[in-house]
């Protein structure tokens, strides 16, 4: 047995407050299971957004449309990693798929993916650039002729018919793609939510809690990104498009704030068994994360920056500077809500007579380097998506058409 | 023509090399279910009794449980501890684990501050509903017919959620498999008609094992004679480790 795990144990040991189980001070879901409900939020997030362009006719957030989508790809592409890393067999983990014991909900985990990888993002994405791909095969020269030809799986018809039948298939497929992608992280609470033996978890807002919070935080990294690549590529910042999405982030975070609210006064007004522990959980080992990070920094700054941006009338400029602030921090706070929740859960004993600590490897696979890897991982196979499936053509062309 | 055949007895070939593993691994499954021979797992329900007054905090039982079932020794991994309570006059109460105790150094307690004091042996508690059951992904924690819950090693991918549902603690990552592991009542024992290890070594038959289904068993005398209580019924798990003398500050 690793000398190391059991010398982490030892000092661990020494730091634990009260009383706990024996088998509780080690912590069973490091950072990695932190940043695997961060990342499937971040997809239904963006998910949600791009639908809100096809099922509500939202025209103002076309040019961040496809973003959406190939930000939702690129982190569904990621989001299994840091499961997988975590598992003490990893290579079972095809088990999760063949094998399935269905009362679990985590089992749920492989079919649930897949539905939404392949029946709802890439079905949509593919109808979606279908038209181009097609027209980006016959222009340009190998290999990449090659490359969109095989994408388009060799269709070559973009006469009006086909086309309207894309936009059509389009639509079907994000309707049933909004429920899925509330499935998708709404699953990911219901994990934890379900819980039935940790206060800090079982609680059937969680799943409410996670989609809100997800959608939040789908909302901000496409705008993040909307203002980082469209200057870089030389264009202008579409404002009424960022005004909107804006105030859809602003909606979202408000609802968002309100259910966690609730979620803190039900369980401070029922008073239940595990109070003293939960109270003694957020006051102090929570204080900083929680308080600060999750509440000040991440909602009720960001909130009041944005009631500003609404109520005052700032130029272009200075607005595009505090939503960049916003989203920023907005990100920082909804990690925060996944580690308090993950973490924190575990940060107290079932017993509710004590507390541990949670002490972060830096190397090793559950540790800091590997986890900040698994997060900048989807940039890059966003970077790649982008190259092979640019974005703004279309969305150009169609605002030009407009004009 | 011949080209096709050739073609056609590859193709055949291809797929009825995998069509045997499986077959093989299904025919293998079936024979897997043997147990001790003339054992019946229909005809038992398994549970055990803890009389809290007779247990003296001696840890015998966890030494033996760590030896019979290859536990790793130290303290932070553990298929059965003792916790030892200290209620003051005060109504403060003072609980370790008396091995996690050990290396931590040992609270002392003035002793006119004592209003009582007490050990509690635990261990899985087997639920009828085990949580840890309805979670595992993968169906390697599973629930005998005699009422044990198990862990397959061979199939359990470590993803801790059953140690997460546990709601008493009893669950580990054992760290030379990376699988879960718990206590079994020394299922390989009792199949066989012996005693779980920590049963046998208690001194002052603290832990009482039996079959439920048996009205001559010790644990349904135990069961009729004493007044007992299980922990944290209210979470509906439906425990059969039976606890007589049970203090309301233990969960």
């Amino acid at each position: 047995m690793s000398e190391e795990l059991t010398q982490k144990l030892s000092e661990l040991l020494r730091e634990v407050t009260g009383f706990i189980y024996p088998n509780e001070v080690e912590i069973h879901w490091s950072i990695l299971i932190v940043v695997y409900p961060y990342i499937t939020g971040l997809v239904a997030g963006a998910f949600i957004l791009a639908s809100l362009v096809q099922v509500f006719n939202v025209r103002e957030v076309q040019p961040t449309y496809r973003l959406s989508l190939l930000t939702a790809l690129a982190f569904l592409l990621i989001a299994p990693l840091p499961l997988l890393l975590h598992l003490g067999h990893p290579e079972r983990a095809y088990e999760i798929f063949l094998t399935p014991q269905l009362g679990s909900a985590m089992a749920v985990f492989g079919f649930v993916y897949l539905w939404y990888l392949m029946a709802v993002l890439l079905l949509e994405i593919w109808f979606e650039y279908r038209q181009n791909l097609v027209v980006w095969s016959r222009q340009e020269k190998p290999p990449m002729s090659w490359l969109h030809a095989a994408l388009s799986l060799f269709s070559r018809d973009i006469s009006e018919r086909a086309v309207e039948f894309d936009h059509k298939a389009i639509r079907v497929i994000t309707v049933i793609g909004i429920p899925s992608a509330f499935l998708l992280h709404g699953y990911v609470g219901f994990i934890f939510g379900s819980v039935k033996a940790n206060p800090w978890w079982s609680s059937v807002l969680m799943p409410v809690v996670f989609l809100m919070s997800a959608i939040v935080s789908g909302i901000a990294l496409v705008i993040f990104l909307y203002m980082v690549l469209t200057p870089l590529r030389g264009a202008q910042i579409d404002m009424k498009c960022l005004d909107k999405i804006a105030s859809y982030l602003f909606y979202a975070v408000i609802v968002d704030f309100t259910l966690e609210g609730l979620d803190f006064i039900h369980r401070l007004y029922e008073s239940e068994e595990s109070i003293k522990i939960l109270s003694t959980l957020v006051t102090d080992k929570l204080f900083i994360s929680l308080w600060v990070i999750q509440i000040l920094l991440g909602m009720l700054i960001p909130l009041a920056i944005m009631v500003a941006v609404k109520s005052l009338k700032f130029n272009d400029e200075l607005r595009k500077l505090f939503y960049f602030v916003s989203v920023i921090m907005i990100q920082l706070g909804i990690f925060a809500t996944r580690w308090n929740v993950v973490i924190g859960g575990q940060l107290f004993s079932k017993s509710f007579r004590g507390l541990t600590i949670y002490k972060m490897d830096v190397a090793g696979v559950e540790g800091l380097i590997v986890a900040l890897g698994l997060l900048i991982l989807p940039f890059i196979v966003l970077a790649i998506l982008l190259k092979i499936l640019p974005p703004w053509e279309a969305t150009e062309a169609r605002e030009g058409a407009v004009r | 023509m011949k080209i096709m055949n050739r073609r056609k007895f590859l193709k055949k070939a291809i797929l009825f090399i995998p069509a045997v593993g499986v077959l093989r691994r299904l025919v293998g499954d079936a024979h897997g279910k043997a147990t001790a021979e003339g054992y019946d797992p229909a005809n038992h329900l398994y549970g055990m009794g803890i009389d809290i007054d007779k247990c003296i905090g001696c840890g015998l039982c966890i030494d033996a449980c760590k030896n019979e079932n290859n536990v790793p020794k130290e303290p932070f991994f553990c298929r059965t501890w003792v916790e030892r309570y200290v209620i003051k006059k005060d109504g403060s109460v003072v609980v370790e684990s008396i091995e996690t105790g050990k290396e931590k150094g040992r609270q002392k307690t003035n002793e006119a501050d004592i209003l009582r004091s007490f050990f509690v042996p635990k261990l899985c508690n087997q639920c009828e509903n085990p949580p840890c059951v309805q979670v595992c992904p993968v169906g390697a924690t599973f629930a005998t017919e005699d009422g044990v819950v198990l862990v397959d090693s061979k199939r359990c991918i470590g993803c801790r959620y059953c140690i997460q549902a546990c709601p008493y603690g009893a669950r580990y990552l054992h760290p030379e498999t990376r699988t879960a592991d718990k206590c079994t009542f020394c299922y390989h024992r009792i199949v066989k008609g012996l005693l779980p290890a920590c049963v046998e070594v208690c001194p002052t038959q603290a832990r009482i094992f039996g079959d439920l289904k048996s009205m001559a068993s010790r644990l349904v005398r135990f069961k009729r004679t004493k007044r007992i209580h299980v922990l944290k019924p209210h979470l509906n798990t439906e425990p059969k480790v039976y606890y007589a003398s049970l203090d309301g500050e233990v969960r």
